[in-house]
This record gives structure tokens, C-alpha cells and sequence, in this order.
């Protein structure tokens, strides 16, 4: 939607901040006087580190990012509320200096005095502020209340407020951090009717949240920060995606399991992955797209035939799913062993799983009599991320459901 | 928000973004959050509670009171030197609170509006300010019960009644740079504040407050006294208002060049204030 053509309302380059954690603060001045050439040590936080980009006037644009990944940073910087160590920010027309909702009210004050007050750090003046007053109080449904002190509002009056009081801030450009998730569903509604408006008024609208949906639903363009660079800028939808993928590769490395090997001089696990469709090894699978399991086997002694076997278990250990073959060759015959003999088992298992964390455990069986030659627990984990509407629990199962009403014994 | 004007897109000219500091954001806007800031604070304070006005002239005038009190009865020192000594305490016990007022008031200020200067692009000077300001209100509304005393205990209007605002301002532009200093140093020094409640007393009483600067009786510490820039100040505030024949500050200084000292130190921390406020402001956002 917004061209290359249209003017540039936001332009940064290059754009470092670090901040300097001191390893033992100093804050009191006797300390200071007492010791003044202690040493001081400090270690380096890059926050930012080199990110540059551009954003088009009337844009809606949606910064994500994970926690501490540098986004709010990005936000103080925009909103003049820190300095940059390099790099440059220029910015057309004016910005409405916030980055949360319903900064600044005074809980002794009335809703009529924090709007004024409001407005006016929001860079009215206090005359306009007093002209919109009555707007604001009637977008927010809390004319009635204008009167009360505001440390007898409810959380989401205040907000409902401090959400008006920006609507009518009248800037050019707008930060707005997580806010799409307060106020009830009437309320929610009508905050995305103004964004649609101010869309529609040529407004530039730069929105950091979590919330994967309101990035997809209302943004031109998006951009995934992560570890103070810009990981990927482009289409919403891409971004959501790389993001929650992020997420997840994240959470497997912290809590990652290696394979284990239970008693192997039979048979030995060489290797165990999942593949994409094109046969690239992947750590995540998107839910709906098939579980492409590989394994390797070897096996070390000769020996009858064996079968194999998996469990898939969720995160919690709960097993959701077994299957297995036994091990054939090309003809259809069961495969005896001998020493250095390979076996690859590939498995395409139609993906009903939920979003989530799943680990598979894969069991060698002797064909004979059932006895296991080998078992690994946790072969291999992988994870399933899915959009945003994920459902409530394990599995996804396809279903068919109707309702029927009878109203013959109505009365 | 469909009946008001929605101003559409005009081109815009790209402007750098500089970063927080001390002024930011435009002098209208700086000007509209002061006095808009000072007000509400002020009005909080006069008509938030039954007793408002009441309550703010409470403490300067039980002070009053009480070392009215011990210094006619318990110690007479005041009224042998001092032709109006009542009154001379309560001006001084009036210009001194608005003077400690202020500056406590600024001391936590930056750090309780945390919330404005983590989250909003606000001039950080309008803080202290503000306290200042609100200060300043509570002071002109005391000052009209000091009217009232004076006029009561028979004191001549001179003209040199012209001249207390001169004092007054003198008074202003010290306290604003206090108060900038404690505002910021405290974000980073916590003890700050309690360094500030012993230091604003004992400067209480190395002013000439209490006491005539003649009942010292000894010219080397009535110059010594000197030293202290507040004690000036206090001391032509008696000369223009009360008391035409007390000796001026120069007198009580032992001439002119011995009020040197009082106007270095003066414009030090004058300096001092303007100077780590503004190198401290833009970081303060990252040391709350």
C-alpha cells in the first residue's frame, strides 16, 4: 500500500545505543567522597547495534521483537527519550511523545484535569486541549464521569481515557506499545475503527506489540528486531512467522535434550531429523504441514529381522502417538542384520498437533520375540508453531459439527 | 472524533531527532507543562483538602510562634537590636520556607515523575521548575498574612518596599539552581536528600532569621556570616522592608569588597546547577 513514492516519515541510520551496567553501582555520595578513585566496572549492553530503516508517511508499521531484543530501546530513541551513542533519526512532522498509554495522570486529579494536563504534554495547547475536552471524554463513554478523581476509575476507564486523549493529540506520527490488548471487546472495536481512520487520514502509525494478530491485521509492513539488529523487514505476515519461529529455536536451545542411547551393540541410532519438503533439515514444523521423521540406524552384530518404533511425546512427557514398521528391504522381506548394515526409516505423519514443544523417542524391537535391542529416549524434539488462532489442547482433530434446535415443545 | 477536523497529510520536511534534554520539545510547550504543572500542584494543595490554605500557613506560623516565644521571653535577643522583631521573624521564617520548600520539594521530584521522564518525551527542566513555581504560589499567599502583620505593628511604607522584589528574585534565581542540582544529583545519590534536610537547616541558621545580625555582637563572625549568600539577601530584605536604619549587607559584611565571597559562591552554584542539570538530563531516562 504505501508506495515508494510517498515521503519518508521516519529515517534512521545506523543507530547504536549501549548501556553501561555498572558490575557494584555507586549511588550514594558518601561512597563517592569516601572512595573516589575506586574503579569503577562496568559491562557493555548492546541494545541497538546498527539498525537502520525507513518509514513511509501514512505507514503502519509493526515493530516485534522478543523481550530485552532491543524494540523498547528503539522506542525511547524514536520518542526522544534517550540519547543515541551514533548513528541519526530524522523524523517530518510532529510525534506524540508517548510510548504508553495514560503516562503522566494524577490519580488526585479529575479525568477533566488529566485530559488538559494529558494534552498538553501530548503538545496541544492548553486552549485546544480545553476545545477537545468534551470529544475525548465522549470517545472514552466517560462523560458521565468527567468529575471523578481518577484514582476512582477502573483500570479500563483510564485507559479508555489515555486512549482518547491520543486519538485527539492530533500528531503526525504515533508510537503505540501494546496497548490493542486492553478495554473490552466494544471498546477494542471501536480503537480499531479510529486506527482505521487515522490510517485512512494519512497518519503514520508505528506499533510495537507481541501480539502477532494486530501486527497482521493492521501493518503495511513489519519488522522483527533480535539482539539489537534488524532481523527481517518486509511483509507482516513473514515477520510473524520468523518471529514466532524464533521463539521456539530459542526455547529448544535452553531447554534443549540430547539423544540418549540406551544398551546398543545391536543396533545403534546414527542419526534422527526432520526434514522440509525439499529435504532440508528443519528444527520446526508449522502446524498442517506433514512431519517428514528421517532415522538412521547401523547395525553392529548379525542378526535376525527388527522392527522399529516411535512414540511422539509432548512437552510434558505425555506419549500422544505411536506408530512403526518392521525393517524390509526392496522386496518386502524382513532384513536380517549384519555389521555395518544401514537402515533409514522415513516417516511423513500428518500433523494434527497444536502449537508446542514434542519430543520422539524411537525403540528398536528383535522380530523374533518382541524384546527390545534398543531404545532412545528423546531421539529427536522439534517443535510446531502454528498462526495465531491455535486451539486448546494436544491435537487438532478433524471433525464435523452441527447443531440441531427443536422447537416443537417450546412454550 | 469524525465532527472535528482531521488534519490530512501535508508534506512534511525531515527534521533530526536530537535526543532528550533539559528544554526539549519547544519553548511553547515547555512553558504551557510548567505553569500548567505549578497550578495543578498549588490548586491540589488549596482545595484538595477542607483546611488547604490554612494547613500551608500552619508551619511557618507555629514556627513563628514558638521562637517568637523563646527568643522575646526565653532568651531576649531579638527585640533589644530589632524595632519590629515579630515581624522581622515571621518575614523571615516566610522567605526562608519558600526557600527550603522549593528546594526539598525538588529534591525527589525528578525521581517521583519517573514515570513522565522513563515514558514521554518531557522537558526535564519543567520539574524542579514546577516545584519551584508551586513554591512561589504558596509563598505569595503567606506573604499577604506577613502584609497583614507588618501593617498591623505600625511599619512605615517606605519606597524602598520596592526593592523587596528584587530581593526576592535574587532569592528566585538561587533556589531554582538548587533545586536543579538536588533534582538531578539525587537520581544517581540517594543521600542527597537527607545531605539536603540537615543542610537546609543549618543554613537556616547561618541566616540572619532568628537572630538581629547585631545580637552576634562580634564583627568577625557578623562577617563570617556574611559568607553565606542567602545571608545577604535576608539581610537588605530587613533594611528595604522593616527597618531603614539596620545596617545594610555591606555593612554587616564590613564593607563592600567582603560581600565578594557570598556573590562567588552565589554565581558558583548558580553555575554548578545550570551545568549538571543539563549534562545530566539527557541520561537521566536510563539511571531511574
Amino acid at each position: 500500500m504505501a508506495a515508494d513514492t510517498t515521503p519518508p516519515a521516519i529515517q534512521v541510520e545506523d543507530l547504536h545505543k549501549s548501556f553501561r551496567i555498572p558490575k557494584n553501582r555507586v549511588d550514594s555520595l558518601k561512597e563517592r567522597v569516601v572512595r573516589p578513585f575506586a574503579k569503577r566496572e562496568y559491562h557493555e549492553l548492546h541494545a541497538l547495534d546498527g539498525v537502520s530503516f525507513e518509514i513511509n508517511q501514512g505507514e503502519f508499521f509493526g515493530i516485534v521483537g522478543r523481550n530485552g531484543s532491543g524494540k523498547s530501546t528503539l522506542l525511547k530513541l524514536l520518542a526522544s527519550i534517550y540519547r543515541a551513542d551514533a548513528g541519526r533519526i530524522r523524523m517530518a512532522g510532529r510525534l506524540a511523545p508517548f510510548i504508553e498509554l495514560g503516562v503522566g495522570f494524577n490519580p488526585e486529579l479529575t479525568a477533566r484535569e488529566n485530559v488538559v494536563l494529558n494534552g498538553v504534554m501530548v503538545g496541544l495547547t492548553p486552549r485546544e486541549t480545553r476545545e477537545r475536552l468534551d470529544a475525548v471524554l465522549e470517545f472514552a463513554e466517560l462523560t458521565e464521569f468527567s468529575n471523578l478523581k481518577l484514582k476512582n476509575y477502573s483500570s479500563g476507564m483510564m485507559v479508555r481515557l489515555a486512549f482518547s486523549v491520543m486519538m485527539e493529540a492530533d500528531a503526525d506520527i504515533l508510537l503505540i506499545d501494546e496497548v490493542l490488548a486492553v478495554g473490552d471487546a466494544a471498546f477494542q472495536q471501536k480503537c480499531a475503527d479510529a486506527f482505521g481512520e487515522m490510517k485512512a487520514a494519512g497518519k503514520t502509525i508505528i506499533l510495537v506489540t507481541h501480539e502477532m494478530s494486530a501486527v497482521e491485521r493492521y501493518c503495511h509492513r513489519a519488522m522483527l528486531i533480535d539482539g539489537g539488529k534488524i532481523q527481517h523487514l518486509g511483509d507482516p505476515g513473514d515477520v510473524g512467522r520468523q518471529y514466532l519461529q524464533l521463539n521456539f529455536e530459542r526455547g529448544v536451545e535452553e531447554g534443549g535434550v540430547a539423544p540418549t542411547s540406551g544398551p546398543a551393540d545391536e543396533v545403534r541410532l546414527l542419526d534422527a531429523w526432520i526434514e522440509d519438503a525439499s529435504g532440508n533439515r528443519v528444527a520446526n514444523v508449522e502446524s498442517g504441514e506433514p512431519i517428514r521423521l528421517r532415522v538412521e540406524l547401523e547395525a553392529l552384530r548379525e542378526g535376525p529381522g527388527v522392527g522399529v518404533g516411535f512414540i511422539l511425546a509432548d512437552a510434558d512427557g505425555v506419549g500422544v502417538f505411536q506408530f512403526g514398521t518392521g525393517v524390509e528391504d526392496e522386496n518386502g522381506e524382513v532384513a536380517s542384520l549384519r555389521p555395518g548394515s544401514r537402515f533409514t526409516v522415513r516417516a511423513d505423519v500428518e500433523n494434527l498437533l497444536t502449537q508446542g514443544h514434542y519430543f520422539v523417542h524411537c525403540g528398536v524391537n528383535r522380530a523374533q520375540n518382541q524384546s527390545v535391542a534398543l531404545y532412545v529416549h528423546n531421539a529427536l524434539d522439534f517443535v510446531v508453531y502454528a498462526g495465531l488462532d491455535t486451539p486448546n489442547g494436544m491435537v487438532d482433530l478433524p471433525h464435523e459439527i452441527e447443531t440441531t434446535v427443536d422447537r416443537s415443545g417450546e412454550k | 472524533m469524525s465532527d472535528l477536523p482531521v488534519s490530512h497529510p501535508r508534506p512534511h520536511a525531515l527534521r533530526e531527532v536530537k535526543g532528550p534534554s533539559a528544554l526539549g520539545g519547544g519553548a511553547r510547550r515547555f512553558f504551557d507543562l510548567l505553569w500548567l504543572m505549578a497550578v495543578t500542584e498549588f490548586k491540589r494543595v488549596y482545595f484538595g483538602t477542607v483546611l488547604g490554605y490554612l494547613w500551608s500557613l500552619m508551619r511557618p506560623l507555629m514556627l513563628f510562634g514558638v521562637l517568637l516565644f523563646v527568643f522575646t521571653h526565653v532568651f531576649k535577643i531579638g527585640s533589644e537590636q530589632a524595632e519590629f522583631y515579630p515581624v522581622l521573624l515571621l518575614l523571615g521564617i516566610v522567605v526562608y520556607t519558600f526557600f527550603q520548600e522549593a528546594t526539598s520539594n525538588s529534591v525527589t521530584a525528578v525521581v517521583t515523575q519517573e514515570d513522565i521522564v522513563r515514558k514521554t518525551q518531557f522537558p526535564r527542566l519543567v520539574i524542579p521548575l514546577a516545584s519551584v513555581l508551586t513554591g512561589l504560589f504558596n509563598f505569595g499567599a503567606n506573604l499577604v498574612v506577613v502584609v497583614v502583620f507588618i501593617l498591623a505593628f505600625g511599619v512605615e511604607p517606605t519606597w524602598t518596599w520596592l526593592l523587596f522584589p528584587v530581593a526576592i528574585l535574587a532569592l528566585l534565581v538561587f533556589t531554582i539552581a538548587v533545586s536543579m542540582a538536588l533534582s538531578i544529583l539525587y537520581v544517581r545519590f540517594r543521600d542527597v536528600a537527607i545531605i539536603w534536610l540537615v543542610g537546609a537547616q543549618v543554613l537556616f541558621y547561618f541566616t540572619p532569621i532568628l537572630y538581629p545580625i547585631e545580637a552576634l555582637e562580634n564583627h568577625t563572625y557578623e562577617h563570617l556570616l556574611m559568607i553565606n549568600p542567602l545571608a545577604p539577601i535576608f539581610q537588605q530584605i530587613r533594611v528595604w522592608v522593616l527597618e531603614p536604619n539596620a545596617p545594610t549587607a555591606a555593612e554587616a559584611a564590613g564593607g563592600w569588597l567582603h560581600l565578594l565571597p557570598a556573590l562567588a559562591i552565589y554565581l558558583a552554584i548558580c553555575v554548578f546547577g545550570v551545568w549538571t542539570f543539563n549534562r545530566e538530563a539527557p541520561k537521566i531516562a536510563e539511571d531511574l
